[in-house]
């Protein structure tokens, strides 16, 4: 079902997400472009974060949450009810707010997600699993001696970036962050954010961001997100220089947010 | 130095408070510990001298005589001294050594209670004074001594002090702690991570929390009166048996481990879930290969509290009659048995003064296996926790 060798667009129709009786996001129209970055911004509570969690169904964890609409990958609506939320998540990988390394050893970090999903059928076949990932990750030269120690003795930025080679270890199609770099500092976060510009040429990314440099920064398409609607969205360099929208304009000039 | 400036009366009252919710504390910390130290002497005191025990040694016969009549395989002088409840061995063990008979031997052999409390110096001895002439006679021949007491680990109970041990006590215990893990702990930990990973949170789940949660708090013998229902009446489980005690022990152990072990998986930060779960892991994978694992040695260290509180529990098997006189080891898990903390607690009850210090002693024992216990769940707890 996800063999469509055009399925990497992914495209919001109608969709609508309640937290409870709490509406979060309303009328979502949105067509992400393939090999590209695209930014989500705006304020606290917005929705961005929960528009992010729709794409790998992360919402469903959450028993309150309650989704009309459809997201299509592809041609395939991911709500649909023949879809398989686990295999979705390996086309659809994601990166947390909180680097979340498991707490194992780094190269068990990356082998668990291909192990479990059958992606290498012998050790040495693992092994160069993990080596690409990594060097993808461009981590490889700091951890390869030391690939049996744990994952959570890296420093921050380092486990940041082994989250994003466990991500792309078992080659998804688009790559969400949940605003990646907050838990960093900036030199982590140069590192990341040149991560992703090296990794859109095989990946979609989408990641979400409290900071409006870095969106003008990394992305090429840029959303607006403000109480739960989409404000405005189109090419980041448009957005920060000429925005359409007031209320865009306000919150890129820092009147609010 | 710069003068210091006068202190500011709230400040000043402020720290009296201060001073004296301190000392207060330390007071109760200080009374625990005294009271700590108090019934540990006192145990201790009583209970060490059980671990020996006086022998004499005399001159045994084995031959047909004393085969038939077992008070004939000692002199009439010495025999008096010695446990009678060793001299009634004897035919069993001429029969099953034939090649001894008509010979004799030299050996050192239990002593009555009463040539061993008046030895140990006991006032309550009540040994006749024609004896106690007889013993000093031996001491000085140095054919009577106190020796490490073997009989008191090595012997099942008895109605004579100086022959009754632990062993079968020991082997109760044990058996119905094996079948207490066995029951209640893969019972335990899966409910746990039913209701932790796995439930919806709707109105039944939240019944069935607020349940398990009293019948934590349900008092013990209660849970006696449950395993003789279920156990012996419905199910037909044998009475006194080690299996009837070890299952009424795990129901009563069930909610103590169903509770921690929601605790250690409660304590697994959510985020690994996501990790895994967003990598592709199903729900059960989720489980398997992150979340249990590294909750493991926190549900170990509360099942382990939770066992040790079983192994001291006598109220349940009381109903279910594990308070049996049992002087024979049990074999099987259906035979009747009985356990430490019953043991205890029959000893305590007897009549004749010499039970007194292998009460203690067996308290002593008791307390050992718990602190061990204990001491495995704190090693475990450090050894296998996580650092994030």
């Amino acid at each position: 079902m996800f063999d469509d060798p055009h399925a990497n667009d992914l495209k919001v129709c109608d969709l609508n997400v309640w937290y409870g009786e709490n509406q979060s996001l309303n009328n979502i129209q949105l067509d992400i472009i393939a090999n590209e970055v695209t930014a989500f911004i705006g304020p606290s509570g917005c929705g961005k974060s929960t528009l992010l969690r729709c794409f790998n169904r992360m919402n469903d964890r959450i028993p309150s949450c309650r989704i009309q609409g459809q997201i299509l990958l592809g041609e395939q609506d991911i709500y649909h009810k023949d879809i398989d939320v686990v295999q979705l998540r390996t086309h659809i990988g994601m990166v947390f707010q909180k680097p979340n390394p498991f707490p194992k050893s780094i190269y068990e970090n990356i082998a668990y997600a291909p192990r479990i999903h059958g992606l290498a059928q012998s050790g040495s076949e693992m092994d160069e699993v993990v080596e690409s990932a990594l060097q993808r990750a461009g981590l490889w030269d700091e951890v390869k001696d030391k690939l049996h120690q744990s994952g959570t003795a890296l420093s921050g930025g380092q486990q940041q970036r082994l989250c994003i080679a466990r991500t792309i270890a078992i080659k998804p199609q688009i790559i969400l962050m949940d605003e990646p770099c907050s838990a960093l500092d900036p030199i982590a976060t140069g590192r990341v954010e040149e991560l992703m510009d090296s990794l859109k040429n095989e990946f979609t990314i989408i990641i979400v961001t409290h900071s409006m440099q870095q969106a003008a920064r990394v992305s090429d398409h840029t959303a607006f997100f403000y109480l739960g609607e989409l404000i405005e969205y189109g090419d980041t360099n448009n957005i920060f220089t000429t925005p359409q929208n007031k209320k865009t304009e306000d919150y890129i000039t820092g009147r609010f947010g | 130095m710069p003068k210091q400036a006068p202190m500011n009366p709230r400040t000043r009252s402020r720290y009296r408070k201060e001073v004296f919710f301190k000392g207060l504390a330390l007071t109760a910390l200080l009374m625990a510990g005294l009271f700590l130290i108090w019934f540990f002497s006192d145990i201790i005191s009583k209970g060490y001298s059980a671990f020996v025990q006086a022998e004499v040694l005399v001159e045994v016969q084995f031959n047909e005589q004393s085969s038939s009549n077992y008070q004939k395989a000692v002199n009439k002088k010495d025999r008096a001294l010695v446990s009678r409840g060793y001299l009634r061995t004897l035919p069993m063990y001429m029969e099953a050594h034939p090649e001894i008979m008509g010979t004799s031997e030299q050996l050192w052999v239990v002593a009555g209670y009463r040539v061993d409390q008046f030895l140990k110096g006991k006032e309550h001895h009540r040994l006749k004074k024609k004896l106690q002439r007889h013993v000093r006679e031996l001491e000085k021949e140095d054919r009577i001594r106190l020796a490490f007491n073997t009989g008191f680990f090595l012997n099942g109970d008895s109605k004579m002090p100086e022959i009754a041990g632990i062993k079968s006590a020991v082997i109760g215990s044990l058996l119905v702690l094996l079948i207490t893990v066995l029951f209640a702990l893969p019972i335990g930990i899966m409910t746990a991570l039913y209701l932790e990973e796995f439930a919806p949170d709707n109105r039944w789940t939240q019944f069935i929390e607020v349940n398990i949660n009293n019948l934590a708090a349900v008092p013990s013998i209660l849970f006696g009166l449950l395993g003789l229902a279920i156990f012996i009446n419905f199910f037909g489980v044998p009475r006194s048996s080690a299996i009837a005690g070890g299952l009424t022990l795990g129901l009563m152990t069930l909610p103590v481990i169903i509770i921690t072990a929601r605790a250690a998986l409660r304590a697994v930060p959510d985020n690994i879930r996501e990790a895994a779960c967003g990598v592709g892991a199903s729900r059960w994978q989720v489980v398997w290969h992150h979340v249990l694992p590294l909750s493991l040695p926190g549900i170990l260290t509360g099942s382990i509290i939770g066992l040790s509180q079983a192994m001291g529990e006598t109220a349940p098997l009381l109903i279910i009659g594990m308070m049996a006189y049992i002087p024979d080891a049990p074999t099987s898990i259906t035979q009747a048995a009985t356990v430490l903390p019953a043991q205890i607690f029959t000893w305590a009850g007897e009549p004749i003064r010499a039970f007194a210090e292998r009460t203690a002693a067996a308290i002593l024992v008791l307390l050992a296996v718990l602190l061990t216990l204990n001491a495995a769940a704190v090693w475990l707890r450090k050894r296998f926790e996580t650092k994030w």
